[in-house]
This record gives C-alpha cells, sequence and structure tokens, in this order.
C-alpha cells in the first residue's frame, strides 16, 4: 500500500514551508529514521525524517519550492514490488487533519466566571466562629500558631514542620518553640538555608501524601522558592488531571516588620491570591491565626499563610475549645456600621479599626470588614455591606499596582455599580521599596490618618 | 543495514532469555512509539513542545528492571520513555499527547506533564531540574513512612547545572534519603554541549564533595545500566542514603521537535546509532546467542507495532475534553488518592 509523505509542521506555529533540498531520490530504498529531505522555515533549516519504510515511489514536491503549505503531499511511499503508478491512484493519505481549533476562548471559556454569576448576591454565612458563650483564653498570635500546630501534629501523624531554625533553635521568631521537645526530630525538621531545596522537598513529600508545614523564615526568602510554590504544588493537581493533590502549608511571616529595608519588607498577598491552585489565608487575630491554621493544615491543597512578625506579640481573646477551626472564604465582620465599608486583612485590620474609632468620634460609623483568607475571597460579605453603606475603602500594607484592593475594586464596580455613592479608595503601601530611614518607613507605610482621610473623601465630609 | 558485531554478543550467565527479551521488547516499544508521536506531530494532531527519547531507551529500561512496586519515579519533560517502562499504557500517553479525554492528564496536561498515581510515576516536569528536589521529597516521605522504597530520580546534564541540584544533593545525604538520582548525559543541553556548558564534566563526582557515592555507567548497554543500578537501589535500600549513576547516553533527534539540529553533525549521530544503538546491541545478543529467532523478534516487531498504532488510533479518536474541565481539578475537595496510609 502506497502511502503519501505530507508536508510536516516543525514547530508549534508553522503553516509554510521552503521544501530545500530532497536526500533520497526516486527509487530509493527509505527506512524509519532516514532523513528524506531538508524544509526551510523562517526560523531554521530542519532534517525531516521517515516514519515508515518503504521506496520512494514519486517526488510529488521538486527541490526549491517555497511556500509548501503543512500537510501538503510533497511525495508517495511505495512498498517494494509495487509500481509507481499503481501507487498514484491507490495513495491514501497517512495523515488526517488536526482537530478544529476555531473555537475561541470567547466560546468555550468563562473569564471573569464568578463575577458574572454574581448578579444576585447569595447571602453570606454569617454564623458565629463558636457558639455564643463559649469560655475564651487570652492568648498572642504566636502561641494561637504554635497550639494549632501543636494540635494538628498530635492529631495527625503524617504532619511535620520542616523550614530553617524550627527545631533546636525553637525557631526564628519562636512560633515552633518547644515543638522539638514535643514531637522529635523527625517530625521538627531543622533545615539548611535552601529554601528552593526544602521547598522542593516538603513538595515533593506533599504530593506522596505526607502533610508538610513548611516555614519560611520570612516569605521574603520565598521568592527564592517561588518555583516549587506555583509551578510544582499550585499547577500539579491540574496538570495531573486530579490526580496529585499537594496537601501542604507554606507559612512565615510577610510584609514590613520595622526598620529592616527594601528586601525583608514586602507584602506578598495580592502575588500569592493571583494563583489559582494555592489557597491564601492572612490572619489579623489570634482566634483566626489559630482557627485558619488547623484549617490549613488539614486542607488537601496547597496554602499560603501569610503570618505578621509585628502581630506575632498581641493578645486576643481565643476560643478555649478541643477542636477549633475557621471555613475558608467566610470574612468577619469586625465592627459594624452604616457609613462606609472598610476592608482590610492581616496587619491592614490594626489599621482599619484605629481609623474606625477615630472616625466614630467625628460621627462616622464604617463597617469593618476582615476578609481573612483572600483565596477563596468572600465577595458575597462585601457585597452586601456596600449594599449598605453605598461607600468602600479597601485597607492593604502592599503596593498599590495590582493590588488586592485594585481586584475588589473591579469586582464591585461589575457586581454592585448602582450601589455606590462615591468611587471605591484602594488605601496601600507607597509605589517606592521600603526605606530604612525612620521618617521615610514611616510614610511609605500605610497609616490609620490615610484610612481617615480616605473615609471622608467617599462620605464627603 | 550491516552493522559491526557487539563486542560483547554473548549474553552474561546471569541475565536471563527471558529479561532480554523483555529489555528488546520495552525499548522498542519506546522507539516506535516515540517515532510515532514525532509522526502525529508532523501532522500537526500534537502541539507544543514535544521531547523525544530516541536513542536513551536502554536508560529507563535497564533501571526499571531493578525497581520494586512501591519504588517512585520522577523525571523531566523528556517522559514518554519513564511512563512507558514503568507500565503506564501507551493508549493513555498518546492521547495526552493529542490533548484528549483519554490521556493520562485528561488532555490537560500535555506531553511535559503526565501522572500516574497507580504506577508510582510523579511526572512529567517541565522545568528545568525541578524534579530534582521533588524527587527528594518522594524519597524523604518514603523515609518518614518507614519503608524500604526508592525513588529514581532522573534529570539530565543540562539540569544538573542548576543550583536547586547541589541544594537537594545536601539534605539527601544529610537525611540518608533513599533516592537514586539518575543523570541522563545526552551530551545537550538543548543546543549546548557539555564542553560548551560545563568546566569538569564527571557530572557523577560532584557527588562526592556531598558525600555521595555515584558512577558513570554506558547508557547505551541495557545489561551495563542494570548492573549499575541494581548497585545504587541496594544501597538506598539499605538506608546509606543517596546514590547518583551519571548514564552516558545519546539522544538521536533534536531536543524537541523543533531543533534545527545545527549544533551537531549528522556523521556524529549516524556514528552513534550505527555502533551504540541500544536496541540493536540487545538484538545482536538475542540472535548471535540463540535466544531468539528472526522469526521470533519480527513478530515480536509486528506486536509492538500493532500497540503504537492502536495508541495512535486511540489517541485520534478520543474526544477533546469536554470543556467543563477547563474549571475541574483546580482544588481537591478531598484528601488526595494514594495518600500515606498506601505507602505505609
Amino acid at each position: 500500500m502506497a502511502t503519501e509523505i505530507l508536508m510536516p509542521a516543525l514547530s508549534p506555529t508553522m503553516e509554510e514551508g521552503t521544501l530545500a533540498k530532497w536526500l533520497k531520490k526516486e527509487g530509493d530504498a527509505v527506512k524509519s529514521g532516514d532523513i528524506i529531505a531538508e524544509i526551510e522555515t523562517d526560523k531554521a533549516t530542519m532534517e525531516f525524517e521517515a516514519v515508515d519504510e518503504g521506496v520512494m515511489g514519486r517526488i510529488l514536491i521538486a527541490e526549491g519550492t517555497q511556500g509548501v503549505a503543512v500537510n501538503t503531499p510533497i511525495a508517495v511511499l511505495i512498498e517494494e514490488g509495487e509500481s509507481v503508478d499503481d501507487a498514484a491512484t491507490e495513495s491514501k493519505p497517512a495523515q488526517v487533519q488536526a482537530p478544529s481549533t476555531k473555537e475561541g476562548p470567547d466560546d468555550q471559556g468563562q473569564p471573569g466566571k464568578s463575577a458574572v454569576e454574581e448578579v444576585k448576591t447569595p447571602k453570606p454565612d454569617r454564623s458565629p466562629d463558636y457558639p455564643e458563650g463559649t469560655k475564651m483564653k487570652t492568648m498572642t498570635v504566636r502561641e494561637a500558631l504554635r497550639e494549632a500546630m501543636a494540635e494538628e501534629m498530635e492529631r495527625d501523624e503524617t504532619v511535620f514542620l520542616m523550614g530553617e531554625e524550627v527545631g533546636e533553635y525553637q525557631g526564628a521568631y519562636k512560633i515552633s518553640q518547644g515543638l522539638l521537645d514535643k514531637f522529635g526530630p523527625r517530625r521538627v525538621v531543622d533545615t539548611p538555608i535552601s529554601e528552593i531545596g526544602f521547598a522542593g522537598i516538603g513538595t515533593g513529600a506533599a504530593l506522596a501524601g505526607l502533610r508538610p508545614i513548611v516555614e519560611f523564615m520570612t516569605f521574603n526568602f520565598a521568592m527564592q522558592a517561588m518555583d516549587h510554590i506555583i509551578n510544582s504544588a499550585a499547577k500539579t493537581l491540574y496538570m495531573s488531571g486530579g490526580q496529585m493533590g499537594c496537601p501542604i502549608v507554606f507559612r512565615g511571616p510577610n510584609g514590613a516588620a520595622a526598620r529592616v529595608g527594601a528586601q525583608h519588607s514586602q507584602d506578598y498577598a495580592a502575588w500569592y491570591a493571583a494563583i489559582p491552585g494555592l489557597k491564601v489565608v492572612m490572619p489579623y487575630s489570634a482566634a483566626d491565626a489559630k482557627g485558619l491554621m488547623k484549617q490549613a493544615i488539614r486542607d488537601p491543597n496547597p496554602v499560603i499563610f501569610l503570618e505578621n512578625e509585628i502581630l506575632y506579640g498581641r493578645s486576643f481573646e481565643v476560643p478555649d475549645l478541643e477542636d477549633f477551626t475557621i471555613p475558608f472564604g467566610k470574612a468577619r465582620i469586625a465592627r459594624q456600621g452604616g457609613d462606609v465599608t472598610i476592608v482590610s486583612f492581616g496587619i491592614g485590620m490594626a489599621h482599619s479599626l484605629e481609623a474606625a474609632d477615630m472616625l466614630a468620634k467625628d460621627g462616622i460609623e464604617a463597617e469593618v470588614i476582615d476578609l481573612r483568607t483572600l483565596r477563596p475571597l468572600d465577595y458575597n460579605s462585601i457585597i452586601e455591606s456596600v449594599k449598605k453603606t453605598n461607600r468602600l475603602v479597601t485597607v492593604e500594607e502592599g503596593f498599590p499596582v495590582g493590588s488586592i484592593g485594585n481586584h475588589i475594586s473591579a469586582y464591585v464596580m461589575e457586581n454592585a455599580f448602582d450601589y455606590l455613592d462615591a468611587p471605591v479608595i484602594n488605601c496601600t503601601g507607597k509605589d517606592v521599596p521600603m526605606p530604612y530611614a525612620a521618617n521615610l518607613e514611616k510614610h511609605a507605610l500605610i497609616t490609620p490618618a490615610e484610612v481617615v482621610e480616605a473615609v471622608k473623601k467617599v462620605t464627603y465630609k | 543495514m550491516a552493522r559491526k558485531p557487539s563486542l560483547q554478543a554473548e549474553v552474561p550467565s546471569n541475565v536471563s532469555k527471558d529479561e532480554l527479551l523483555k529489555y528488546y521488547r520495552d525499548m522498542l516499544l519506546i522507539r516506535r512509539f516515540e517515532e510515532k508521536a514525532g509522526q502525529l506531530y508532523g501532522m500537526g494532531l500534537i502541539g507544543g513542545f514535544c521531547h523525544l527519547y530516541i536513542g536513551q531507551e536502554a536508560v529507563v529500561v535497564g533501571l526499571e528492571a531493578c525497581a520494586k512496586e512501591g519504588d517512585k519515579r520522577i523525571t523531566s519533560y523528556r517522559d514518554h520513555g519513564h511512563m512507558l517502562a514503568c507500565g503506564m499504557e501507551a493508549r493513555g500517553v498518546m492521547a495526552e499527547l493529542t490533548g484528549r479525554e483519554g490521556g493520562y492528564s485528561k488532555g490537560k496536561g500535555g506531553s511535559m506533564h503526565m501522572f500516574s498515581r497507580e504506577k508510582h510515576f510523579y511526572g512529567g516536569h517541565g522545568i528545568v531540574a525541578a524534579q530534582v528536589p521533588l524527587g527528594a521529597g518522594l524519597a524523604f516521605a518514603d523515609k518518614y513512612l518507614g519503608n524500604d522504597n526508592v525513588t529514581f530520580t532522573y534529570f539530565g546534564d543540562g539540569a544538573a547545572n542548576q543550583g536547586q541540584v547541589y541544594e537537594t544533593y545536601n539534605m539527601a545525604e544529610l537525611w540518608d534519603l533513599p533516592v537514586v538520582f539518575v543523570i541522563e548525559n545526552n551530551q545537550y543541553a538543548m543546543g549546548t554541549s557539555v564542553k560548551r556548558s560545563t568546566k569538569s564534566t564527571t557530572f557523577f563526582g560532584r557527588g562526592e564533595a556531598f558525600g555521595i557515592p555515584g558512577e558513570q555507567v554506558d547508557g547505551m548497554d541495557v545489561l551495563a545500566v542494570k548492573a549499575a543500578g541494581e548497585k545504587a537501589v541496594a544501597h538506598c535500600r539499605a538506608g546509606k542514603g543517596p546514590y547518583i549513576l551519571e548514564v552516558m547516553t545519546y539522544r538521536y533527534r533534536g531536543h524537541s521537535m523543533s531543533d534545527p539540529a545545527k549544533y551537531r553533525t549528522r556523521e556524529e549521530v549516524q556514528k552513534m546509532r550505527d555502533e551504540r544503538d541500544p536496541i540493536e546491541n540487545v538484538r545482536d545478543l538475542l540472535l548471535t546467542g540463540g535466544h531468539a529467532s528472526e522469526d521470533e523478534l519480527k513478530a515480536l516487531d509486528k506486536e509492538i507495532k500493532d500497540i503504537v498504532n492502536d495508541s495512535a488510533e486511540f489517541a485520534k479518536e478520543s474526544p477533546e475534553p469536554a470543556l467543563d474541565e477547563l474549571w475541574t481539578d483546580i482544588y481537591a475537595a478531598e484528601l488526595p488518592q494514594g495518600s500515606a496510609e498506601e505507602n505505609a
């Protein structure tokens, strides 16, 4: 049976090429793997190998021919003993056309899917995080995080902690203090200073079914490990068609500390929140830190848990429950009010609540929403509040371009435009690397006074 | 085509005829599969990047001969051979190449991103050297769970110049992780030869700085690969930590399908094919040793051809994934399958 040899596509984008040279002539025997021709594209000259065996029956396109479209028959391969003329009538194309790809993303993709389906806002989940009357205890964010990890390590043998100085040093910020004594070196693993290496090892261990907690001494250092967080941890479930889950928590302090300069002061919330496949948590209070950390460790997906060095030592009331978790995607109304909605998360909440106190003195009642998780994000709570207050200010420490506030503004504009009585204002850190000088640093960061000013603008006060 | 008789056309006494036939069959399956993949690429049925394993077959087939159930493997984007060698179905691999529902990743991964929990194949990774710490992490899990499984972590001479390899070497030896680092030295990192990229060219020797033993192996000889693999695996299973195998091999085809191959001569490639071909080598052993007749091998060739043709038909006929697949598998709702309990 004769086989047509078609003009090959030698790169993903090739549509046509020049048949530069034939290396086999009619009558030559051809073996699989033999180079039969040279094809020239706009980028390079490439060798074209035979796939089937036979005899070169007829050359249909002469060498030197330009603009030969991909899939054009260029020669006929016949079997030994077969005549070329038989071939001309009998030949059948050896290939089929590639499937049509003419449907564009408009037909199949649903960009902004979530946005479109939110025209009518479902009621947000306003159930309390813990039953009324629960006994409370006072603890710092640091203690809450430690207690959460310890409880989950007790509960599940596959949970372990790894990172720089988490063991013998007791944690660079003392989050893991005492855990080595309690759980031993098998489960509290000190690593060398090798961020990309241990982030990759942690991710591999998670793919194999363990539940690692990988501590970055600060998220600034996680930039060295970014490839594993994004390409290895976040995308593998999708790339494997749902086979390879990656239950891992990457945690550590994020954002500005104090007087440590540009390389150690950056809020990565918006970076990670941009990535499908990751979940992103950024708590403010100790209760949220505890409940969300326990939830993060149990989640079957990679979770980015963004802590804050300045908040570690702050004390809050934490429910004294045996097993306290907080679901992701559920914002907390930290303060009720009817004049303006302030949406924030992480340390931005400290500035927002302080601003709300200052505003109350001027007779402005702000509703302050703590998002707690940025992916999933509780859009419904924001919309519900904006419907009531008709004004929105977002507050975060990160850079202004491509911020979480930008995203929320766009979402609210698409889904609650008619409820807005003023443009949304995004309060963010300044668009500069963090300076060292004390006075400059103060100006680079978001302050309660700036939040107050923004609120006054949107309330036309 | 006439070939020089192999220097060692005698089957070592510790290798059975059946084993030899299996190696021949497995290598031939990879060769024919990859040729077919190249053909489908030329027809526009396979898109994007497609890296063929032709020439390197003895590496993975030799090492798979040392694996037991539960052992894991992970590699780079040149991964089709590894999948076939560990028992994944040709149909599922080919259909993934064509981006169809019947592919191992339902068409969502492509040539470079395929996985199989069942066969303990952990990908298929598109970022050069990223699979190295991931592979050590798989081994970390096995050690943590206290079993005696080993992880084969494959990477190329190109990846061997990435920094994360050395971070991983250090931790793997520090923690005695049961991982065999397999450097498939095919002598070209895309178009850059080892000589042009690397001052000290014995890659296995770099393990010495970390206390990891290693050796160089003839990767065109499946029996040599197997013998070295057994030594490496025994080292790992005994709890002595990682081992490095630098397997000297050669890829006949370009780095990917869109490779003009101007960085080496046609003669160099042809010489390798004529004199060192791993499949012809075993074929010689089978024939000269009287272990198989021409007719038997011909029948085997046909069997392989049928499997490959069947996989190509399946890959053409399998439908494209349903559009709602766009939105699935982004997050797992439950515990992933095959989690720790299975590995314990």
